[in-house]
């Protein structure tokens, strides 16, 4: 057979192109034989959550929220709001309530002295998560985008990340007996809507964000305002920022 | 002088033992691991984000309410209450914007409602507005003054 040097340039072209396309195309079909939505891709996202702390009330929305939105047991909070209460320069001391987490707000602060502020807490999901390290047989793990999940079906209740979240976030489900937290409401997100406590937050103190989106505010918010993440030196790639926080907070 | 090599069949066995053995393995670890672990690149199983993200939603979120409430909404768009979602006061509607006329939900109380916000705390931030409610209305119902959807007293009481 004889080809000129141009036909097999042309043909070989043709040939990867047709490939590549064939392939994309066999991708798209499994990805939907595994009932994941194809309008949401994973690698376009990389979620987040801002915190404001001066422009939180207390008023425990969130906390119920949260509670209705995912089941979460009584007694047992995947958010929850402190009250931290700071007495002269004594920022090493502060005195730290947080009633039923919370959910029924709170009782007007007591004494005239001091500094008083809440600060709303919730899964930090962490980058480099200390949490998903110590689980041993791979039953909680930092999502393609971003979340940290546990695998419920796979989880045995053994409680090393119970103990290895330096934020107190997980906590043991009484009734399922694996371990349970916020999902960022997963549920929620990938269908392109906000979290239950994003939703039902009043004055906007916490946003969901999106660090791959170009256009999500949170840049904006990065930028404008002092930030800081909680135990920074853990190094745990926290990525929930907090602005406004008082030193005292741990 | 020549070395033989007498004992060849021990080697035979030790060779068997080993394939045995790593047969044994390969079995064990096909019946033991997931399907589907290790999918999405990481120690775990990926069809477990797919089974998080099954999860039915509870709060419809913003965007639903306002195509049939639209005068609730144009209302609270003038008015401090902008900001605030729907579903912050009313709670989780999911279930009523799937079926509207099965599912109604409850009118908050009042009182209760704005208090759960407005109270006077010192540990609330200054720039909120905040009233201690016994004195402020001595626990009238704040209907009577302000409407919850744009809460300007100047425009008067909820009918």
């Amino acid at each position: 057979m004889s080809m000129t040097r141009r036909e097999m340039i042309t043909r070989t072209g043709k040939f990867i192109i047709l490939t590549a396309a064939a392939a994309e195309g066999l991708q798209q079909l499994t990805g939907s034989a595994q009932g994941q939505p194809l309008k949401y891709d994973a690698a376009k996202h990389w979620w987040a959550m801002t915190l404001d702390v001066e422009k939180c009330i207390g008023c425990g929305n969130c906390v119920r929220a949260c509670a209705a939105e995912n089941d979460v047991p009584r007694g047992y909070f995947r958010t929850w709001i402190e009250r931290y209460h700071v007495i002269g320069n004594d920022i090493e001391h502060p005195t730290v309530e947080s009633p039923d987490g919370g959910i029924h707000g709170f009782p007007p602060a007591a004494g005239d002295d001091g500094k008083w502020f809440f600060v709303p807490k919730l899964c930090n999901h962490c980058a480099h998560s200390p949490c998903v390290q110590v689980c041993p047989v791979g039953a909680t793990f930092e999502s393609p985008d971003g979340v940290v999940l546990v695998d419920e079906k796979y989880c045995l209740g053994c409680r090393y990340c119970v103990q290895a979240c330096p934020y107190g976030c997980r906590y043991i489900h009484p009734k399922k007996k694996t371990v349970d937290k916020c999902t960022l409401c997963y549920h929620r997100i990938t269908r392109g809507l906000t979290t239950a406590c994003c939703e039902a937050c009043p004055t906007g103190a916490r946003k969901l964000a999106d660090l791959k989106d170009p256009n999500d505010p949170v840049h904006e918010f990065l930028r404008n305002n002092v930030v800081q993440v909680l135990k920074p030196q853990m190094a745990t790639g926290s990525k929930a920022y907090y602005a406004g926080l008082d030193g005292s907070v741990r | 002088m020549r070395i033989r090599f007498t004992d060849a069949s021990h080697l035979v066995v030790l060779v068997l033992a080993f394939a045995a053995g790593l047969l044994v393995f390969v079995a064990l670890r096909y019946a033991l691991v997931p399907a589907g672990f290790g999918s999405l690149g990481g120690h775990y199983r990926g069809p477990a984000v797919a089974e998080v993200a099954a999860r039915p939603i509870a709060y419809a979120g913003q965007t639903s309410c306002l195509p049939c409430h639209d005068t609730e909404g144009k209302d609270r768009a003038g008015g401090k209450h902008k900001s605030v979602a729907c579903e912050a006061c009313h709670g989780a509607l999911a279930r009523h914007t799937e079926d509207p006329s099965a599912v109604k939900p409850a009118l908050p109380v009042a009182s209760k409602l704005c208090a759960s916000c407005h109270e006077k705390d010192r540990a609330k931030p200054q720039w909120f507005p905040q009233v201690a409610t016994e004195e402020h209305s001595g626990g009238a119902d704040c209907k009577s003054c302000h409407m919850p959807h744009n809460p300007d007293p100047n425009r008067g009481a909820a009918q």
